[in-house]
């Protein structure tokens, strides 16, 4: 087991320096740097002294060195477009903001999105199985700018019970959530109605409606955890997904969250931001995926890690 | 003796988009305590679908089970039973193993919760208690190390140790009637042997009637008292084993009789086969569904389906050549001690 854990450990730090080198060098291949916006209007002295101070003018494979040196210790640089901010500290207080938001919306997508699954497969072909699906495809359909904007009219413009926008009040989340999980709902929907319906289809399913047990117990004991268990490879996705998918909804709600930065670096060629934001998803990411792998040795026998003899 | 399992006009249909597949067509047929019978016949012929309506199996809307159609179990009206009844019907009074072990059993409990499950439901027991039980059951299907193996998931064990997990499923709240579907096809052929020994003890000591649904003559040979050979969902011939092996007079049965590998038949001998295919279960069959493949076809055979003749006390057989006016034809077995 701790063989295992250590090797996956190490797999994650190889992994996360893959993404380090490879955004790095991407990011530096694209045309123009922070001061492209304004440098014609800026002296060739003032544009020196900009890039010694950032160390944009030593050779680009050293200021490689030197970042991932400091990432290892914990300092992602400061930001290029806000001067004097670490990137480290804005990750850090933005990202519970979206960790916030999107946590809620998450479960909620979750459990409305299983049980909307679990109800169109038990009613297959009949209402309640069509109502779900329509949704369903709506909510995969819908761009979430369109679907943010027509509840920013409904509730915010016409109906006046919740603001456009902001932050700082349980009200301001209330839009953001229902968009945020509207697609994650619509996702496990379809996907665990199909998981569901192909293990009805099971012949274990058969030998336990042989046993004489009830329809309820036949799948609370033999159906759900075994449709279940291929919903929880989509988790890591859709956990990541709280930030990715934040993007857009950060933006149209104005919601400090890390979405709203990452995307403003990006326009602004704020290098060590986009680095700093792709470096923390990276993270996010192989960190999620490692404790979604674990959790599936829990859950399903399977796959369970077998412990080393000696 | 009471008979305790009575089919009389059992009739099942599918309801699919080429229309109405009538899969089994009136099928009757008795079982009596600790009696075994075995449903022989090739693929498609109804076998399966007879046995999971013994159960009320079929999922309906697709399968339908059609009026008329009854099974009665120790004189109680299987098809009349509630929601409620039917469960305790299934899996205490009747149960039944399937044919592919490896996908029978729940990936993801334990074999011990599996065989618990149906001892809790039926029996009432604590979980101490029905772990206790489900252990002695392993015990009896001869599953080495029950106690370490109640533990254990089914994907650690091998095809035939999941089979007599099946069994142990199946027995464990000592049902009166086994129904057994293919028990032996999935399983190697050392395996079969062990499985079919295993359920033979078991049929003995237990007294338990069993229901075998097979292909395979061979494995009927030394293990059912009685056999019905089915095709398109018909009962066309049924005795004893010594009545179908030694006196059967259907000529399907003859073909089937024929298509099994003789010990002392030379190497270089082609193994018969029946030429041809089962009639399409979607079109209505008012002639001998056998006719069209029957080497023996008269006019009669292609007009009307035979009506089932009673030969003795158990032997019935459902052929127009056993009618006073038909030509008389040599019987398999005439034939075969001919050749010898």
């Amino acid at each position: 087991m701790a063989k295992y854990i250590l090797k996956r450990l190490g797999l994650m730090v190889l992994t996360l320096w893959a993404v380090v080198t490879v955004t790095f060098f991407m990011m530096r291949a694209i045309p123009g740097d922070p001061l492209a916006g304004m440098a014609r209007s800026l002296p060739e002295q003032t544009k020196a002294n900009y890039y010694a101070k950032y160390g944009l003018d030593k050779p680009l494979f050293e200021q490689y060195l030197i970042y991932l040196k400091n990432m290892v210790r914990g300092d992602l640089g400061e930001s290029l477009q806000f001067p004097g901010r670490s990137v480290t500290d804005t990750i850090l207080e933005t990202s519970p903001v979206s960790a916030a938001v999107g946590g809620i919306a998450l479960c909620i997508g979750l459990i409305l999105g299983v049980g909307a699954g679990i109800l169109a497969a038990l009613q297959k072909n009949k209402w309640p199985d069509y109502i779900v699906m329509f949704i369903a495809i709506l909510g995969i359909t819908i761009p979430v700018f369109v679907l943010a904007s027509l509840l920013q009219y409904l509730f915010a413009v016409k109906l006046q019970l919740l603001p456009t926008s902001g932050w700082g009040e349980p009200k301001h989340m209330v839009l953001p959530v229902i968009v945020l999980s509207f697609s994650t709902i619509a996702t496990y929907a379809r996907y665990i109605k199909s998981s569901m319906l192909d293990t009805l289809g099971q012949d274990y399913v058969l030998t336990a409606r042989a046993k004489g047990l009830s329809e309820f117990q036949v799948v609370s004991r033999h159906v759900m955890r075994n449709s279940l268990l291929p919903a929880i490879t989509i988790l890591a996705g859709r956990i990541v997904g709280i930030f990715t998918g934040a993007f857009v909804t950060e933006r149209m709600f104005s919601i400090p969250g890390i979405g709203f930065y990452y995307v403003s670096s990006i326009n602004n060629n704020d290098y060590t931001m986009i680095l700093g934001t792709t470096v923390f998803y990276a993270a996010l990411f192989i960190v999620v995926q490692f404790i979604v792998d674990f959790i599936y040795t829990l859950v399903d026998p399977r796959i369970r890690i077998v412990p080393d003899k000696n | 003796m009471d008979k305790i399992l009575e089919v009389k006009d059992l009739r099942v249909s599918f309801n699919t988009y080429a229309g109405e597949v009538k899969a089994v067509r009136g099928v009757s047929f008795e079982l009596s305590p600790g009696e075994t019978l075995a449903f022989v016949g090739e693929s498609g012929c109804g076998k399966t679908v007879t046995a999971k309506a013994l159960m009320r199996l079929l999922q309906p809307p697709f399968a339908v089970i059609k009026e008329g159609s009854s099974v009665r179990f120790e004189g109680t009206e299987v098809m009349d039973m509630d929601k409620k009844a039917l469960r305790a019907y299934r899996g205490n009074d009747v149960s039944m193993i399937f044919q592919d072990p490896m996908t029978s059993l729940n990936p993801t409990m334990t074999c011990g919760k599996q065989i618990m499950e149906s001892l809790i439901l039926h029996k009432g027991l604590t979980k101490e208690q029905a772990r206790e039980e489900a252990i002695e059951t392993l015990r009896l299907v001869k599953i080495p190390d029950p106690e370490k193996r109640v533990d254990e998931y089914p994907h650690q064990m091998s095809g035939g140790m999941r089979q007599r997990v099946m069994i142990a499923i199946a027995l464990s709240c000592q049902p009166k009637v086994l129904i057994a579907d293919e028990p032996t096809t999935a399983l190697d052929v050392t395996i079969q042997a062990q499985i079919i020994d295993l359920l033979r003890e078991l049929r003995d000591k237990l007294n338990v009637a069993i229901i075998l649904v097979t292909h395979d003559l061979g494995v009927v040979a030394n293990f059912a008292d009685r056999i019905q050979v089915m095709y398109a969902g018909q009962v066309v011939e049924r005795g004893t084993a010594h009545e179908i092996f030694y006196e059967s007079r259907h000529p399907y049965t003859w073909a089937l009789l024929n298509s099994v590998p003789k010990l002392g038949s030379e190497i270089k001998q082609e193994l018969y086969s029946l030429g041809g295919t089962p009639p399409d279960l979607l079109l209505p069959l008012e002639c001998c569904p056998f006719a069209a493949r029957c080497e023996y076809c008269m006019p009669i055979c292609r007009e009307k389906n035979p009506a089932e003749e009673k030969l003795s006390a158990t032997h019935g057989c459902a052929c127009w050549l056993l009618h006073p006016n038909a030509p008389k034809v040599k019987t398999f077995q005439e034939r075969l001690a001919e050749q010898k």
